[in-house]
């Protein structure tokens, strides 16, 4: 099956205001698609804006062969995908890059996510009730309004707890300090040092640069493993055009840049560079 | 509807062209810093069909590049100031050239230095590597603070660069010309003067955008280089102007999408083409130019693709 692909557009529609959910049918996608990686997506039929988008994979239904987008209208492409109506075409490029690690174990598992930062996370979630493995979900939004996903996350069996910005619900705060107040609050959460008792086994994270920073120096701190999904400005999305870069720590104190587009978009937290 | 049999009789069009030594089955090549080492783009097309592969820029030391963004999208175009990173030309001969010697393909490899020195060392390295079919003299990159751009501005300085090519290699050399430059018929001559085998143009034009919100520039490098279908006139232009120039022949390049762009160059006097950007938004694009020319020479009665070459000129 090629990897270059025009998926009809099953349904366009917009969830809350700024964000749409696009589901295409395309079952060459769904057959191989994991958690984490997404499709470049040709928004228009002409040469501007010229090039693709990049958008992470939200969710697949193997069954019809169905592959979701959930996106925000942040410019002039987005804006354009945003007109799809059911029945139109739409030229994609994937699955592309490399996605979470999936759990192999009884581990214990933590997402945490900021605004559409929970897009790819959700079709990891998917993936994570489908093999019987409960998380720990921390979501951040700005407002009330703008939490996605919330109840359906529930729905596949994990918990849930919820971070705004303006305090609209529940949690009053950012969601990185909603996850800090839960490890030193739980019981079962170790202390720095907690060594043979650490249950929290791994974490994964998708959302703003600053939160997935301020994560990893958290995650670092209580010695829990962090995957992070980065988003960077992306030319081809299949590793020639080296636009998409991202400053990896080596093992000697340097740096080099690896592509978002291939070599991620998921890193370990340990190994980027935040700057 | 046409019958196999009907197919048969009728002969297909000669696409073969010869750059300056370098021998293509088809006059369709990639556009350096846009196809990798071509591994990238083998699961998009089959890497045997194209004319030529060109090759990402290569140094003698390994380069990090610059900071990003190094990407913006412009009208029709895109910004870019990647600064030449690559593993450095004994990885590249190590690991890229090994397995592009596994496709009946020429490879061309793109080359960029600090120093005239610089240019010396890796004309001569690789031309002992083997599976070299051509070296591209690149002196026209933007995004670099040494060398580049600053040899490729000055027509003395570009020969000086290309005769010290010529002197450290029996391959064929292309030299890939900056647009950014008062005459580019002046440079082309004089990089023909020093004995250059064939032209390369256009490299991207120098650029810029600024952030309206941070009220700063965008790129991590502050400049950059356009790219993409925006830049297709001023590229025909001056392939037109260098055709005129000098006698030697021409790889095209600058925006072009689809046949019909690529068709414009041929007749403006490219010998061949190179697809760049294309690559980005359609990893066919290659292929589709290539199968589009084909399909233009089939339907208008046109033999072969040489007699196309310049014919703009009347």
């Amino acid at each position: 099956m090629s990897l270059v692909t025009d998926a009809k557009v099953i349904q366009n529609k917009q969830v809350i205001p700024g964000y749409y959910r696009m589901d295409l049918a395309a079952p060459s996608v769904t057959e191989r698609a994991r958690p984490g990686q997404f499709l470049h997506v040709r928004c228009g039929s002409t040469h501007d804006p010229l090039l693709r988008r990049p958008i992470s994979i939200n969710a697949v239904d193997r069954r019809t062969g169905e592959v979701s987008l959930l996106y925000r209208v942040a410019g002039r492409g987005t804006s354009l995908l945003a007109g799809h109506r059911s029945g139109d075409m739409v030229s994609i490029v994937g699955p592309l890059g490399r996605g979470f690690t999936i759990p192999e174990g009884n581990e214990k598992v933590i997402v945490v996510s900021g605004g559409i930062g929970i897009a790819p996370l959700y079709f990891f979630l998917q993936e994570l009730a489908g093999l019987g493995i409960k998380a720990t979900v921390f979501q951040g939004a700005a407002t009330s309004q703008q939490v996605l996903l919330g109840n359906e996350i529930k729905e596949l069996g994990h918990s849930v707890f919820i971070a705004t910005d303006d305090g609209t619900r529940d949690f009053h705060g950012s969601v990185t300090t909603l996850f800090e107040n839960y490890l030193q609050n739980s019981d079962f959460a170790p202390g720095p040092g907690a060594g043979e008792n650490l249950i929290m086994n791994k974490s994964y994270a998708c959302g703003p640069h600053g939160m997935l920073r301020k994560l990893s120096e958290i995650t670092a701190r209580w010695g829990i493993p962090c995957e992070v999904s980065l988003e960077e400005r992306m030319g081809c999305g299949v590793g020639a055009c080296l636009s998409c870069a991202c400053k990896v720590k080596t093992g000697d104190g340097g740096s080099v840049y690896h592509r978002v587009c291939v070599e991620g978009p998921v890193f370990q937290s340990g190994e980027v560079s935040w700057e | 509807m046409i019958s196999d049999s009907d197919n048969a009789s009728i002969s297909k069009p000669d696409l073969s062209v010869n750059v300056g030594g370098i021998r293509m089955k088809n006059p369709v090549t990639t556009a350096s810093g846009t196809f990798g080492f071509g591994p990238e783009y083998a699961p998009y097309i089959d890497l045997n069909r194209l004319g030529a592969i060109v090759v990402k820029g290569t140094t003698l030391e390994p380069r990090a590049g610059n900071p990003t963004p190094r990407l913006v999208e412009t009208p029709a175009g895109v910004l870019n100031s990647i600064g030449l990173q690559n593993p450095g030309v004994e990885h590249f001969i190590d690991e890229a050239l090994p397995y592009l010697a596994g496709f009946d393909v020429p490879v061309i490899v793109n080359i960029s230095g600090d120093t005239l020195e610089d240019y010396a060392g890796l004309a001569a390295r690789l031309s002992r590597a083997g599976g070299v079919a051509g070296l591209e003299v690149n002196i026209s990159c933007p995004n670099v603070k040494k060398g580049g751009m600053q040899f490729g501005g000055d027509p003395a300085m570009a020969a000086e660069v290309t005769r010290a090519v010529k002197e450290n290699s029996e391959l064929p050399v292309v030299v890939k010309l900056s647009p950014n430059v008062t005459s580019i018929a002046a440079v082309a001559e004089k990089v023909a003067e020093a004995g250059a085998d064939a032209i390369s143009l256009i490299n991207t034009l120098l650029g810029m955008s600024v952030d309206i919100k941070t009220r700063r520039p965008i790129l991590g490098n502050t400049m950059g280089g356009l790219s993409g279908p925006a830049v297709r006139p001023v590229a025909v232009r001056m392939v037109w102007q260098v055709y005129q120039a000098v006698k030697l022949p021409i790889i095209g390049m600058g925006g072009i999408a689809t046949a019909a762009d690529a068709l414009e160059f041929i007749l403006a006097g490219a010998t061949a083409v190179a697809i760049g950007t294309a690559n980005f938004v359609n990893p066919r694009a290659t292929i589709d130019v290539l199968e589009g020319i084909e399909k233009y020479l089939s339907e208008n009665g046109v033999g072969d693709i040489k007699e196309l070459i310049g014919a703009a000129h009347g």
